[in-house]
């Protein structure tokens, strides 16, 4: 897979659910239709919640990333509504 | 404007939803509403308002805060009993959230003030108690092209519905005319169960921040009755009057009126 260009990047590591969800969510509605956010997250309850949260709402998942350091790095097309 | 962390904190579970959002979000800390009437009605919508981040709330009331009102006017407090209202409630929704302006009023609205008080607000609400402040709400409201929601409550009943310029009925299609003096009572004479503004008043609030984000289907067009003793929520579709004084294709109303109040009411 060639590499994904990434728009703009945002780190939930420093906030729990359900402030996680919505860091990231707020990043999203801050990009353009078809710009990529790179998400980096906790393994755990992050992990589980975060990007079905981000499909639920008609975004695109391109990948999860595990760092192995214990967080992973979601990559997110943004799908305007 | 960016969200501090505390804003995305306190407004997490309006952002998550997508209604609402963070444009949604904005658009509430942007806009601004006013109350009239700090009571039964106004007490709960002015709670949620400034809950939910409703940047400026204005809020008119000329009465202190009088033992009797505690019952259900659930901003005010014991310790408030004999200040302004528009003080006690002013203090209560700052204490609740800094995000948001209050202006306080003390006044009642006549002909001669309202559109002064109404003409900066996005939306307005009716929480006031006799006839002739509601068709003069009404009035100022269609002639400003404000929306706005009505409401009344008395015993175990409620009703509200919602006005929005070139949408729908105005209260004035609906009701017509003040009704004579004393051919309804007040709540001071009649009573009300105290919760029934924290069921009315609240609706109030769900309308101004529907109307506010631009999201779901108000009661333009629609009187929504509550009846607390047969749990019972119905909806009557209203249409506009073309004939209506203020609000139809020939209004004969083109200035406001002050009713007079009824007897009982004053003091």
């Amino acid at each position: 897979m060639a590499d994904i260009k990434i728009d703009d990047t945002v780190d939930i590591t420093d906030v729990v659910c359900p402030v996680t969800f919505v860091k990231a969510k707020v990043a999203l509605e801050e990009l353009e239709d078809g710009e990529v956010l790179a998400v980096k997250m906790n393994d755990g309850e992050p992990v589980q919640n975060v990007p079905r949260s981000i499909k639920e709402e008609g975004h695109q998942i391109l990948k999860l990333e595990d760092n192995e350091d214990g967080t992973y790095t979601l990559i997110v097309r943004k799908v305007e509504e | 404007m960016a969200f501090t962390n505390e804003q995305l904190e306190r407004y997490s579970r309006h952002i998550i939803l997508q209604e609402v959002g963070v444009k949604g979000q904005k658009k509430l800390l942007n806009a601004s509403v006013l109350i009239i009437g700090a009571g039964g009605l106004g007490a709960p919508a002015a709670l949620y308002l400034a809950a939910a981040g409703v940047g400026t709330i204005g809020i008119v009331d000329a009465d202190e805060v009088d033992l009797s009102n505690l019952q259900r006017q659930v901003i005010h407090t014991t310790n408030d009993v004999g200040k302004a209202k528009v003080k006690s409630a002013a203090e209560t929704m700052e204490a609740i959230n800094p995000d948001v302006t209050v202006k306080t009023y003390r006044t009642f609205v006549d002909s001669t003030n309202i559109m002064d008080l109404i003409k900066d607000y996005d939306f307005i609400i009716d929480g006031t108690d006799n006839f002739p402040a509601k068709f003069l709400i009404n009035d100022a409201c269609v002639m400003a092209g404000k929306p706005f929601s009505h409401a009344g409550i008395i015993r175990f009943k409620g009703q509200l519905m919602t006005y929005v310029p070139g949408e729908g009925p105005c209260y004035r299609c609906v009701f017509k005319n003040p009704p004579p003096k004393d051919a309804v009572p007040t709540c001071k004479q009649a009573g009300v169960i105290g919760a029934m503004g924290g069921v009315i008043g609240s609706l109030q609030a769900m309308e101004a921040i529907k109307y506010i984000i631009g999201k779901g289907e108000l009661l333009t067009g629609k009187l929504l009755t509550y009846d607390a003793l047969k749990m019972e929520f119905h909806t009557i579709k209203l249409p506009k009057d073309h004939h209506c004084a203020v609000c139809g294709d020939e209004p004969t109303i083109t200035e406001l009126i002050d009713y007079e109040q009824a007897e009982c009411d004053l003091k």
